[in-house]
C-alpha cells in the first residue's frame, strides 16, 4: 500500500512540476541540503591521498560537488576518505579520528589497500581493510583509482544520503538512539592488533572453499 | 626601463652540468690488508661474493668493530666518511648443508663510501654469536650518525641490539611489539580473512594455522 | 486601522527590533527542536577528547613555554619577511642602479648585524 501511495504521489509530483509547480518533502529538503555539503576530512594516508588532492584540484574540481572544503579538523567534518595503506601503527589513529568525527560521518575507503591491504596484504604491519574497524559506506577499487573513481564514489555516496529517511525503522545510523557512536580502537598488542576486528562492524561475505 | 625587462626575459643556455663519475670501486682485499695492519688483534674475514657484481665484503669481529669502523674512517687514503646503507640478515641455520642444532646467526652490513676520495662501496659486516641471547653487536652510529635510524630498524626488525646506540627503540613497529617480523621463521598472528591467499600455494586447511602467534619460534 | 493606534515614533523600532531578534533566534530554535525530533544527542568520552590528531593527548596543554621559543619564532618572522623583500630585489637586480643595491645591501647588513646579535645572546642554541 505504501508503496501505491509512493507512487501516486510521484507521479503528482511529475504532473506539477510539469506545470510549474514545484513540491517537495522535509527530508527531500534535508538531505539536499546534506548531500551539497559534505565536507571530507584532511587525512591522507598513502598514494591515493595524490589522487585525492588532485581530484580537489582544479581539473576535476570536486568543489562542483561541494567537497571543497577539506577541514583539517574532524569536528567540522562529515566524510573521512581512507586513501591510502592503513598500518597497523596508524589503524588506532584512523579509528580515534572517526570518533571524534560528529554524526553524521560517513567513510570511503579509496584503493584496493583501504580495501582490503592491497599489495601489500601479507605485509607484517599491514591492516588488511579498514572496514575491519569503521563501517564503510563505499568502496573504490583501484591501485591507485583515478580522481574519476573518486568522483563517481563521492556522487555514490550522495545519492546515498539522498536516500536516506529520517523516521522509520530503516533510519541511517545517525538518527538511531541505540546505535553507537563510537566504535572500538583497536590497542597495539605483543604480536598486533587488539582486537584484529571489530565483530560488530565487519560482516564479510565469505568464500567457502570445497 | 624598456632595456633591462628585454635583458631578464632572455633565455640564456643553461652551463652543462659537471659529468660525475661513479665513485671508484675499492678493492676488498686491500682493505682487508690495511685493516689488519692497522687495527691490532682484528680478525678479517673476506666473504666472497660470487655474483657478476663481485662485490666481496669484509667481516669483522664485533670485539674491533668500533675501532676498525674509526680507523677506516680516519685512514688517509680511504677516509670512508659516509655510510650509506646499513641492512640486517637473517642466517636462520649458518652453512649449507644445514645442521640440526645449529643456532644460526644475525648478520649487520655497512655499506661504506669516501666523499672525499670518491672511494666506494667497502662492505663490512658483523655477526652475533646466535639469533636468541647473544645478539649484541657494537653500535657504529657513533662513527657514522647515518646509522642510526638504520640501526634502530634493524633492531626492530631483525632484533640486533646495538650496544653503545644513543637511542636504541623501535623504528616501524610499536613499543610493546616483541616479535622482529623480518627474520625469516616470523609467524604473523593468524588473521580472520574472508578471503583465500592464491600465492602459488593451496589454501591451508584451518587446522594447519593453531599455532597462534608464536613469532619468532622456529 | 492604523488610525486607532495610539501614535508613538518607537513602535516601528519595537517592531523591527522584535523582528530582528526573531529574526536571530529563530533558526537556532529550530534547530534545537529539529535535532530534540530526529537526531539523538550520542557525545562520548573519545568524541570529546582533545583533538591531537588522532593520538591520545600525553598531558595537560597548559604548560609554560620555555620563553626563548617567543624569540627564535620573532626571529624566524624577520627572515621570512626578509625573503620577500629579496624577491623583487632579485627579479630586477639586472636593472636596478649601483646605489639601489647599496641600499639593499645596507638593509640585509642591518638583518644580519640582528642574526649575529642573536647568535651571540645564545637564542639559536636550542637546548
Amino acid at each position: 500500500m505504501g508503496d501505491e501511495m509512493d507512487e501516486e504521489l510521484q507521479g503528482l509530483k511529475a504532473e506539477l512540476s510539469k506545470h510549474g509547480i514545484f513540491t517537495t518533502t522535509f527530508e527531500e529538503m534535508y538531505n539536499w541540503g546534506r548531500k551539497n555539503s559534505v565536507w571530507p576530512l584532511t587525512f591522507g594516508l598513502a598514494c591515493c591521498a595524490i589522487e585525492m588532492i588532485a581530484t580537489t584540484m582544479a581539473r576535476y574540481d570536486l568543489a562542483r560537488f561541494g567537497a571543497e572544503v577539506f577541514r583539517a579538523s574532524p569536528r567540522q567534518a562529515d566524510l573521512i576518505i581512507v586513501s591510502g595503506t592503513v598500518t597497523k601503527k596508524m589503524a588506532p589513529q584512523v579509528v580515534r579520528l572517526y570518533n571524534q568525527m560528529p554524526e553524521p560521518k560517513y567513510v570511503i575507503a579509496m584503493g584496493a589497500c583501504a580495501i582490503s591491504g592491497g599489495p601489500f596484504r601479507d605485509g607484517y604491519n599491514v591492516l588488511r581493510g579498514i572496514d575491519r574497524y569503521i563501517p564503510v559506506d563505499v568502496h573504490i577499487p583501484g591501485c591507485p583509482p583515478r580522481p574519476e573513481a573518486l568522483i563517481d564514489a563521492f556522487m555514490m555516496l550522495q545519492k546515498k544520503i539522498a536516500a536516506q529517511s529520517l523516521t522509520g525503522e530503516d533510519r541511517p545510523r545517525h538518527l538511531r538512539e541505540d546505535a553507537p557512536s563510537e566504535f572500538v580502537v583497536p590497542k597495539e598488542g605483543e604480536h598486533g592488533l587488539e582486537p584484529p576486528q571489530n565483530a560488530e562492524v565487519w560482516n564479510p561475505l565469505r568464500v567457502i572453499q570445497e | 626601463m624598456t632595456e633591462p625587462e628585454a635583458k631578464t626575459g632572455e633565455i640564456r643556455a643553461a652551463a652543462a652540468p659537471p659529468v660525475t663519475a661513479p665513485p671508484e670501486p675499492v678493492s676488498a682485499e686491500q682493505v682487508k690488508s690495511v685493516l689488519e695492519a692497522g687495527v691490532p688483534g682484528c680478525q678479517v674475514e673476506l666473504v666472497v661474493n660470487g655474483n657478476p657484481s663481485a662485490q666481496h665484503s669484509l667481516r669483522i669481529d664485533p670485539a674491533h668493530a668500533r675501532a676498525s669502523a674509526e680507523f677506516l674512517r680516519s685512514h688517509s687514503e680511504l677516509k670512508l666518511d659516509y655510510c650509506s646503507n646499513v641492512t640486517g640478515v637473517d642466517w636462520p641455520v649458518a652453512g649449507s648443508p644445514a645442521t640440526p642444532g645449529n643456532p644460526g646467526y644475525l648478520e649487520a652490513v655497512y655499506h661504506l663510501y669516501s666523499m672525499e676520495k670518491k672511494l666506494g662501496p667497502v662492505i663490512v659486516r658483523m655477526r652475533t654469536g646466535n639469533r636468541t641471547d647473544d645478539v649484541q653487536l657494537p653500535s657504529l652510529t657513533p662513527v657514522w650518525r647515518s646509522a642510526e635510524f638504520q640501526e634502530r630498524e634493524i633492531f626492530d626488525l631483525y632484533g640486533i641490539v646495538f650496544v653503545g646506540h644513543p637511542d636504541l627503540r623501535r623504528l616501524l613497529m610499536w613499543e610493546g611489539f616483541v616479535d622482529h617480523p623480518m627474520r625469516k621463521d616470523y609467524v604473523p598472528p593468524p588473521e580472520d580473512d574472508p578471503m583465500p591467499q592464491f600465492h602459488g600455494k593451496p589454501p591451508a586447511a584451518p587446522a594447519q594455522s593453531a599455532n597462534p602467534g608464536t613469532g619468532e619460534k622456529g | 486601522m492604523w488610525m486607532l493606534v495610539p501614535e508613538s515614533p518607537w513602535l516601528t523600532v519595537v517592531v523591527l527590533l522584535a523582528g530582528a531578534i526573531g529574526f536571530a533566534l529563530a533558526p537556532l530554535g529550530l534547530a534545537a527542536l529539529w535535532s530534540r525530533k530526529f537526531s539523538p544527542q550520542k557525545p562520548g568520552p573519545q568524541k570529546n577528547a582533545a583533538y591531537e590528531c588522532g593520538l591520545e593527548s600525553p598531558g595537560d596543554a597548559w604548560i609554560q613555554f620555555n620563553a626563548s621559543y617567543y624569540l627564535y619564532a620573532i626571529v624566524f618572522l624577520i627572515f621570512d619577511v626578509e625573503a620577500i623583500f629579496l624577491l623583487p630585489f632579485a627579479v630586477a637586480f639586472s636593472g636596478l642602479t649601483a646605489g639601489a643595491c647599496l641600499a639593499m645591501l645596507l638593509f640585509l647588513l642591518l638583518l644580519v648585524e640582528g642574526l649575529v646579535w642573536a647568535c651571540q645572546k645564545g637564542i639559536l642554541n636550542w637546548t
